[in-house]
């Protein structure tokens, strides 16, 4: 299998914070890894630093064989073949949502304003939501909003979806279509890195599961050994308090 | 108080001075908002001279009243450049544009300022993570989200602007105010020329709110209510 995501010494510090004291992972092809852990472990800097958002301090990232961490390469392109979903949707309230999904695909010259259009579609009817294509994002539900932004993020066809709480801002009656919506993604082989609360999901999706607690990987493995035997103590006190 | 006579003698005046005040007034605020989205751009800038030229020409109209602008632009530089060319003049018309439009600049610079950083940091990721550049996510996502809302703002400093060309009376343009001026001086109708020369800045100004009503909607996100949630 090849290797899609892999850190070496990750770590990164916001000032004197050191939120990520050295993460060595990789994941491979069509792996569905979720990382799990109480707020301020660092995951969701872990995330962001795979694409990016946050540069890191040391260590190395390397996806589908670029050093993200070296200055010369292209983050943008290498940002291409990553989609990302965010806890608060960032949909562009400007723009409908079929040209929220059409915008990157058109701006980076990929397809043309009607072929773009298409695919667009396309991925609304994927995620449920085809009839909303002339809406604005402002009238939306907030699991509509998510099914939207992953359709957006879809739209480069990337190879590596990256979900920082997914669910977390969503009412609890619309968890379910966004993490049905995940699993269909999870199914079609799609690379996922997955940071989230949800513990079903979390056991019934994740090929692995990873928990993060102050800034390190304290304990990794299949969701059966991590969630339902963990060997850690900080493990089972995460645990305890959230199942 | 024979307004019957002012309408007769000082209208003609009076419409000509305020030929002047709206054409100072639309070539400024153009030119404002020009040098304002330059301005704001150098101030958000990494490099820090630039971010020194806006921080500088933003202190010094902000920190100096109009009036003492438009004589510094009128008579003091002038009389610097005249050291070196003596056959220069400057119009009063071309000062007065100079002032109104440095003035107005300044404070767009802020406004636009206020509208980039007021865009949640999110709608700059979500661009980023989908591959645009800086420059790209910056003209098709932060760019227009901060100029809608910069419109109420901006339509606020284009009344400021448009009543501001009554200092310019001052450097001798024959703006309306200045018109009036003359023609009360002659005739001692205070009350009729005065009430006049209010009235059409009502008039020019509610036409401009008017206008910036429209832009807002048309600036609006919603699609005409048939997919609105209830």
């Amino acid at each position: 299998m090849k290797v899609k995501v892999k850190t070496e010494g990750l770590e990164k510090s916001f000032g004197d914070n050191h939120v990520l004291k050295g993460i060595d992972i990789e994941i491979t092809e069509g792996e569905v890894v979720c990382v799990i852990g109480p707020s301020g472990s660092g995951k969701s800097t872990f995330l962001r630093c795979l694409n990016k958002l946050e540069e890191a301090s040391a260590g190395k990232i390397i996806i589908d064989d670029y050093d993200i961490t070296d200055k010369k390469t292209n983050i943008n392109k290498v940002r291409e073949n990553i989609g990302m979903v965010f806890q608060h949707f960032n949909l562009f309230p400007h723009k409908t949502v079929r040209e929220n999904v059409m915008l990157a695909p058109v701006t980076l010259k990929k397809a043309t304003k009607a072929q773009a259009a298409q695919r667009a579609d396309e991925l609304l009817k994927r995620v449920g939501i085809l009839d909303k294509g002339d809406a604005y994002p402002d009238e939306l539900s907030g699991g509509q909003k998510q099914r939207v932004a992953i359709a957006r993020s879809l739209a480069m066809n990337p190879d590596i979806m990256l979900f920082d709480e997914p669910t977390s801002a969503l009412d609890p009656e619309m968890v379910g279509e966004v993490l049905d919506t995940m699993k269909e993604l999870a199914a079609q082989g799609m690379t996922m890195i997955v940071v989230t609360h949800e513990m079903g999901f979390a056991r019934e999706v994740s090929d692995r599961v990873v928990f993060m607690d102050g800034g390190y990987i304290i304990e990794e493995g299949t969701p059966d050994a991590i969630i339902n035997h963990p060997q850690e103590a900080r493990t089972q006190d995460f645990l305890s308090k959230v199942l | 108080m024979d307004f019957g006579r002012v309408f007769k003698e000082a209208l003609p005046i009076l419409l000509n001075g305020l030929g002047v005040t709206v054409g100072i007034a639309l070539i400024s605020i153009f030119a404002g908002m020009i040098l304002g989205l330059i301005s704001c751009l150098f101030g958000m800038s990494k490099v820090k001279v630039l971010k020194g030229i806006s921080a500088v020409y933003i202190w010094i109209i902000r920190g100096t009243p109009m009036i003492v602008q438009a004589f510094l632009v009128f008579f003091a530089i002038p009389q610097l450049i005249q050291l070196i060319n003596p056959s220069f003049r400057l119009e009063a018309f071309t000062a007065g544009c100079i002032t109104l439009s440095l003035n107005a600049g300044a404070y767009m610079s802020e406004i636009f300022r206020a509208g980039i950083q007021a865009i949640d940091k999110g709608q700059m990721e979500a661009a980023r993570s989908l591959g645009l550049s800086k420059g790209q996510a910056m003209r098709k996502i932060i760019l227009p989200q901060a100029f809608k809302i910069s419109i109420p703002p901006m339509v606020n400093q284009f009344i400021i602007t448009v009543k501001d060309t009554s200092i310019l009376s001052v450097i001798g343009l024959a703006e309306i105010v200045n018109r009036a001026k003359q023609y009360v001086g002659k005739t001692y109708q205070f009350f009729a020329t005065y009430i006049l020369v209010a009235v059409f800045y009502l008039i020019v100004i509610s036409v401009l709110m008017v206008i910036s009503k429209f832009v807002e909607k048309k600036f609006s996100y919603e699609s005409q209510g048939k997919n609105r949630r209830a």
